[in-house]
């Protein structure tokens, strides 16, 4: 039953999403306020309908409705209910449904939100959300629809329907809580870029391209890109807790399809200020919403088609067109309307030096595009290859490594020096006031680092750059803070926290730059790693730099869904024990084939920062079954990696708050009056 | 005017193309030849001495240790196009790596017709036939 309702509502989806694309524009074009609300009104009731479907598939999951094909290829009866319901998006059907329903939310709050404020402009925003919407829809409905029959396929006669007994189970690699929330995160992401690219189109068309548009995407993008830096960094710790080896980013397809759209965003949401500001790169900004979004719907592409793992898959998975037609007409589309429009967009002013604001933001926007271009490149390599000499070649980490690790290190060195820099040019003056202080202690810390032993060039530069950027942002907050104090009489504490609620984007995005700079510590700490690998009988023991692991205890356990090897080994820091660390070995039993895997054990360093995680896995065992195969990776400062995700996230939450009006006394007001101008742009 | 912004111009020709020679340097790098058993095999000569990965199906029954017990080596391929793997990594072999999966193993094919391999990757059979061998066959899409 709840399967007819599942498909019914999503029929009834794309009727309603076909009326809504067609009454918004057919409103717009008799000037019919009537139909352009109903049209709204359709997309309204498209969130409704997807909302039913998405509901009706949980709950078949939830019961474990095996006549369902998608249940049954991705659930099994004794695996634990949220995980049942997380199996939504834990295969390409489900996972596309979820996308439509995000963006139908979206599109829903979008409309409620903006319906009034930007009324000429809306009926378009509607119909480009419900064209995209549509597109899911019809691949749902027609190509990969997740409410199918389950079906025995018989050469002879067609299908039958039948309902097997258990389901093959959800991929063990996904039976993990941060598989839970991760999807759901990224997707936010990834859709949220449909509605500045939304905007962007419905500007172009209404020719209204003033301040408008630009303030309402900025904040859509910057929600967008929060969630899709969230997303990534959950995957990256889902990576690093369950792939087992030791590492949190191998520059695999599926996470450079979602680095691709954040490095864009991130682009963006820099080089929206000089327009902001300057009323420059108009067009530049245009290019780069538009790609955010292509890039979005390119890496749910990349990650549900299997086109990188070869050209065939990608011909016949049934999504392969669909995506490939939609990315073909929404770029070719907005582009050609973006050469229509290129007249109103004309830059108000120019460039005046190399050293200022502007600059520092345009050599941002370039290498962050260049880096964005190398991950396209290297991950489309294989299929580029073959498409054009029929061998597949493919490149490794070291190719992204070598492009992105001096693209990061200058991109870092811009976070330090561009918000400081006067917008049009700098002086010599300014330069040195802002400047000469953080760099000679940055390089002075340097030196200390080499001759404690921090001899990696890249690794040393990466250090020496944090530092010198982090006493630029604590300057920038304690100057504040402290003209702040004489004039309201604050404690320096309540004038740090007073001022960031009071110019909330410029200093949230001091917050984030200050996490990308942590995040930057703990990814340069990746150059110190070293492992090592043993065969632990009981008793045996293994050691990696001040770390003695002792095997304790072999032994099995049971769990419904899995039976696992188990092992208890003691670790002792210099001698002296600090933790018991549990590695197992699981093998999931659901499904044709038991699929083996590792449940890492990891000593992390959250209590002890400066240190190492020291992360130990459960190889496998010798052919004779009394020693197991333990590796240990020593990972230093990967805990930062982690703080910096969260403090990035928090400085994107504080720059997404509206200011905090100032009610002080009056000798600030005059202050604050003037403050505004620079601090919009800052940040 | 103009000469600020041919400095600015300037320094992003400067910035690509130093980007470029390391990309292009990284791709010399890393850059690998994918190919399956039967592509291998029409690679003759130049198959030699360069670094391939090359996936298969591991054939049931052939994962064995080597008579020196200091690696492991199985099949991979299908009929009479097959090749024998032999895994010389450091790493433990993935738990993935059971009969019927499809195996990447990188590495070099030896003039002896061995694949010497220090990495292998391997994923369980496609969704596909997982599906069919569980009897859960695909409804008509």
């Amino acid at each position: 039953m709840a399967a007819q309702i599942g498909q019914f509502a999503l029929a009834l989806a794309w009727v309603v999403t076909v009326y809504s694309v067609i009454s918004s524009l057919l409103g717009i074009r008799l000037k019919n306020d009537k139909l352009i609300a109903s049209g709204r009104n359709a997309a309204l009731g498209t969130c409704a309908s997807i909302t039913t479907a998405i509901v009706c598939l949980g709950y078949l999951f939830a019961v474990s409705d095996f006549s369902i094909k998608y249940i049954a290829a991705h659930s099994n009866r004794d695996l634990p209910i949220y995980f049942k319901v997380s199996s939504i998006w834990g295969g390409q059907e489900g996972s596309l449904l979820f996308w439509g329903w995000l963006l139908t939310i979206y599109t829903a709050l979008v409309t409620l939100q903006n319906w009034r404020k930007h009324s000429a402009m809306m009926p378009y925003v509607t119909a480009v959300l419900m064209t995209t919407s549509l597109f899911f829809t019809s691949m749902l409905l027609f190509g990969v629809n997740p409410f199918n029959q389950t079906v025995f396929l018989h050469a002879q006669s067609s299908p039958i329907p039948f309902v097997p007994r258990d389901g093959n189970g959800l991929n063990p690699l996904l039976q993990d809580p941060y598989m839970v929330i991760h999807p759901p995160m990224l997707y936010l992401g990834f859709v949220g870029f449909a509605v500045p690219f939304a905007f962007a189109i419905a500007a172009m068309v209404t020719k209204q391209l003033g301040d408008t548009w630009i303030r309402t995407t900025r904040r859509w993008t910057m929600v967008a890109w929060m969630f899709l830096s969230i997303g990534i960094m959950l995957g990256g710790k889902w990576a690093y807790h369950e792939l087992g080896w030791g590492g949190f980013w191998g520059w695999d397809p599926v996470e450079n399809a979602s680095l691709m759209p954040w490095l864009i965003g991130t682009a963006f949401l820099h080089s929206v200020m000089v327009q902001e500001k300057k009323g420059m790169l108009k067009v530049w900004n245009m290019v780069l919403v538009i790609m955010a979004f292509i890039m979005s719907i390119f890496g749910t592409f990349l990650t549900r088609s299997g086109v990188v793992n070869s050209v065939h898959a990608f011909a016949q998975s049934p999504i392969g067109g669909y995506f490939a037609a939609f990315i073909v007409v929404a770029l070719s589309a907005s582009l050609y309307l973006l050469f229509d429009r290129l007249r109103y967009l004309k830059s108000e002013t120019q460039m005046e030096s190399v050293v200022s604001r502007e600059s520092s933001f345009m050599f941002n926007n370039l290498i962050l595009l260049a880096a964005c271009f190398a991950v396209f490149w290297g991950t489309m390599f294989p299929v580029i290859s073959e498409a054009v000499t029929g061998t597949k070649i493919t490149v490794s980490a070291p190719f992204f490594n070598k492009v992105n690790v001096p693209i990061a290190i200058f991109l870092m060195f811009l976070t330090g020096v561009g918000p400081l820099l006067a917008w049009r040019k700098a002086s010599t003056d300014s330069l040195k006031r802002n400047f000469m202080v953080p760099a000679i202690l940055a390089l002075a810390s340097g030196i200390v680092l080499y001759f404690r032993g921090v001899h990696h060039f890249y690794a040393w530069l990466a250090f020496v750059m944090s530092i010198f950027v982090t006493i630029t942002i604590f300057r920038e907050f304690y100057k504040g803070a402290k003209a702040r104090t004489i004039g309201t009489g604050e404690r320096l504490i309540e004038a740090v926290v007073n001022l960031t609620f009071r110019n909330t984007r410029r200093y949230g995005g001091y917050i984030v730059h200050f996490g990308f700079v942590l995040l930057f510590i703990g990814w340069a700490g990746q150059a110190f790693t070293t492992d090592s690998q043993a065969e632990l009988g009981v008793g045996d023991t293994m050691n990696i730099r001040e770390y003695t692991l002792r095997m304790d205890k072999l032994g099995t356990a049971d769990d419904p869904n899995y039976s696992a090897q188990t092992a208890t080994i003691s670790l002792f820091e210099w001698g002296t024990k600090v933790a018991n660390l549990l590695p197992e070995r699981r093998v999931y039993t659901a499904g044709p084939e038991p699929q083996p895997t590792s449940e890492v054990a990891i000593y992390d360093t959250a209590r002890n920062l400066y240190k190492s995680d020291l992360y130990v896995v459960f190889a496998g065992s010798t052919p004779d079954n009394k020693k197991a195969i333990i590796q240990a990776f020593y990972n230093p400062l990967t805990a930062w990696v982690w703080i910096g995700g969260v403090v990035l996230v928090v400085g994107t939450l504080i720059a997404l708050l509206p200011n905090k009006k100032t009610i002080v006394r009056r000798r600030v007001e005059t202050e604050i009056k003037e403050e505004p101008k620079i601090v919009e742009s800052k940040v | 005017m103009k000469r600020k912004q041919l400095k600015f111009v300037g320094g992003s020709v400067v910035i690509i193309l130093t980007l470029a020679y390391l990309a292009y340097s990284g791709y010399q790098d890393s850059k690998s030849y994918f190919q399956t058993v039967p592509e291998l095999y029409a690679m003759k000569d130049a198959a030699y001495g360069v670094r391939v990965q090359v996936s298969g199906d591991v054939v049931p029954g052939t994962k064995q240790r080597s008579q020196d017990g200091k690696a492991v080596e199985f099949v991979i391929g299908k009929e009479s196009q097959t090749l024998k793997v032999r895994y010389v990594g450091k790493d433990p072999l993935p738990d993935t790596l059971i009969d019927r999966a499809t195996a990447v193993a990188s590495g070099s094919l030896g003039r002896d017709g061995v694949f010497t391999a220090n990495q292998i990757t391997a994923k369980c059979a496609s969704k596909y036939e997982k599906e069919k061998a569980a009897g859960v066959s695909i409804a008509k899409e």
